[in-house]
């Protein structure tokens, strides 16, 4: 079952990239929803860059960046003894900016759309931020939430140039999915490339089709 | 009790009030739109930031020079928006229970038992709405339960946003007699906005007039509105005068509610929840009363009230006139043409039968 290596892999980066996006990119979103700072538009152009630029772009900037001789990748090898090339913390890291704007969109229009009205209410009525982010948004804002979270969930299983390029092939480290597929086909071996290929296929069709079934059969009461 | 100093500029706009609040009971925020009411709400509340200084019972909530600035859920302030705001993802009950919770964990918890839920919730007759979603209420309804859930928090201070301005005539009437009767069951200094005299009249003893970022006059309503000065600030058929009658009795035949003003009868129209005996505020528009030297006969209005001219401003380039007359202590406004008043002679001190044509009591 040499196969289910990279399945499980791909998963627990897939999860791993959207539990810290969720954590990251929350604040990110809110506060692209909520400012009026003149540098808003210089954030949101960053943040959107991955949508646009080639995953080989990013992965070159990244390996570059992460690299042992780089600040960020000496002082990661000074705490952690490892790499941050070539690794599934590595892998991680790529995939967080990767899938960024997958976060950050769906839950910014989501803040937006709630607008300010509930939070003041919220407040007139002795919740202190925090409360009624937790109490008030996240309840308004539980669709943006799911889309959010499925789009980069989604997205960071279909990943491939930027793993190829940070991550490399490494068995049990980075070889991901894609990347199995990729090999197989390198090396001629279609069949296995097939069952591969056809399992991320009904992966990601059950993953969305549950969402949007569920949507239908549960559509949020707001308003 | 409530110490405004304060200034805005937002784009072209400019808001500088300069008031103190010491009134129990409702004190009516009044002016057109676009003259900075809800914004003063916003900036007593927190929402909103200014220059300046505002303290409430010995607590600054900000100043400006020394920096401080009370964060709006730290502010006792019971605010009801326009729009209601109820949480879409709560029902009533989930709503009211957001509030109460939040103000037991406040330590606002001495035993005010008017703020207790049971007692809300019986004063606004919520019973039966507890187990809606705010989506499936009517725009009455929804205030209801917003104004319920404003009390809930157990404010010291509340400010009421144009809380009938979304609301149509009728769905106004039926939020009316919980607006009134607010002073008497929570007993809460409250700053109520509104564009309209006939809600100030009936509710508020006291009122600002505010008028492109200005207070322009502060004062009992009653004195207010008779003032013939803030007519440009009023419009020109809001003018009008506020009364104090007292009820005598209803005539089931006719529909008709009997008033005592001043001695005199007066009948309106009949409101069933008013009972023999009780005091109301009345609005009577100035275009709504004509004046006679004589008391006319044969004439279908059946208001009809002797009193006296104490006051007679012409319009210069206007056809119109006004006069106070004075009725057992009281003052009416009318409205009528230059020619008229010059034509019937009339003159300070000289005595007058006003003739009301309606009387404006939203019921």
């Amino acid at each position: 079952m040499s196969e289910m290596g990279p399945m499980w892999l791909t998963v627990q980066l897939a999860g791993v990239t959207t539990a810290v996006l969720l954590v990251l990119g929350t604040p990110l979103a809110w506060w692209l929803a909520r400012t009026r700072a003149t540098i808003k538009p210089v954030v949101e152009t960053v943040t959107a860059l991955p949508l646009v630029l080639p995953p080989t772009v990013l992965g070159f900037y990244l390996l570059i960046l992460l690299s042992p001789d780089s600040a960020i990748g000496s002082l990661w090898i000074s705490i952690t003894g490892d790499t941050l090339t070539f690794s599934f913390a590595g892998l991680v890291v790529a995939s967080v900016l990767y899938s960024l704007p997958f976060m950050v969109q769906p839950l910014q229009s989501a803040f937006e759309n709630v607008g300010a009205g509930p939070l003041e209410a919220a407040a007139s009525l002795g919740a202190n931020p925090w409360d009624a982010f937790f109490s008030v948004t996240l309840p308004l804002c539980a669709r943006g939430f799911l889309t959010a979270t499925v789009l980069t969930f989604a997205h960071t299983i279909g990943e491939f140039g930027v793993v190829l390029m940070v991550g490399g092939n490494i068995p049990g480290e980075t070889k991901v999915v894609s990347i199995a597929i990729y090999e197989h086909v390198e090396t001629l071996r279609y069949a296995q490339a097939h069952s591969l290929s056809a399992m991320l296929m009904a992966f990601a069709f059950a993953v969305l089709f549950a969402v949007y079934f569920l949507n239908r059969r549960f559509p949020m009461r707001v308003y | 009790m409530l110490d405004i100093d304060i200034g805005v500029t937002l784009d072209e706009f400019q808001l500088g009030v300069k008031e103190k609040l010491d009134a129990p009971g409702i004190t009516a925020l009044f002016g057109p739109s676009g003259s900075g009411k809800s914004t003063l709400l916003r900036v007593l509340a927190g929402f909103q930031s200014a220059t300046g200084t505002v303290s409430f019972n010995g607590s600054v909530w900000q100043d400006t020079d020394s920096g401080t600035f009370v964060a709006p859920h730290h502010r006792p302030v019971g605010y009801m928006f326009q729009d209601a705001r109820l949480f879409p993802h709560l029902s009533v009950r989930g709503n009211l229970d957001f509030a109460a919770r939040r103000a037991a964990r406040g330590g606002s918890n001495e035993a005010q038992s008017a703020f207790s839920m049971d007692h809300v919730m019986a004063a606004f007759d919520l019973a039966e709405l507890v187990g809606r979603r705010p989506g499936t209420l009517s725009g009455g309804e929804r205030q209801r339960v917003a104004l319920a859930r404003t009390l809930l928090r157990r404010p010291q201070l509340l400010l009421l946003d144009e809380p009938l301005a979304a609301l149509d005539q009728e769905r106004k009437s039926e939020i009316m007699p919980y607006l009134d009767a607010l002073p008497g069951e929570f007993d809460i200094p409250t700053i109520y906005v509104s564009h309209s005299a006939d809600e100030v009249a009936q509710l508020a003893d006291q009122m600002w007039v505010l008028a492109n970022g200005r207070v322009h006059a502060a004062g009992a309503t009653a004195e207010i509105m008779q003032r013939l000065d803030i007519q440009s600030v009023m419009g020109r058929f809001e003018a009008g005068a506020v009364i104090r009658a007292r009820v005598l009795d209803h005539d089931q035949g006719y529909h008709l509610t009997g008033l005592d003003f001043g001695g005199q009868r007066l009948t309106m129209p009949m409101v069933d929840r008013l009972a023999a005996g009780d005091q109301v505020r009345l609005r009577i528009r100035a275009r709504d009363v004509a004046l006679a030297t004589t008391r006319p006969e044969g004439i279908s209005i059946r208001n009809v009230l002797a009193g006296n001219i104490t006051e007679i401003v012409e319009q210069s380039g206007s056809p119109f006139a006004e006069a106070r007359v004075e009725v057992g202590g009281q003052h009416l406004r009318a409205r009528l043409t230059r020619a008229a008043a010059d034509e019937m002679q009339l003159a300070t001190g000289k005595p007058v039968f006003a003739l009301i044509k309606s009387i404006a009591f939203d019921a």
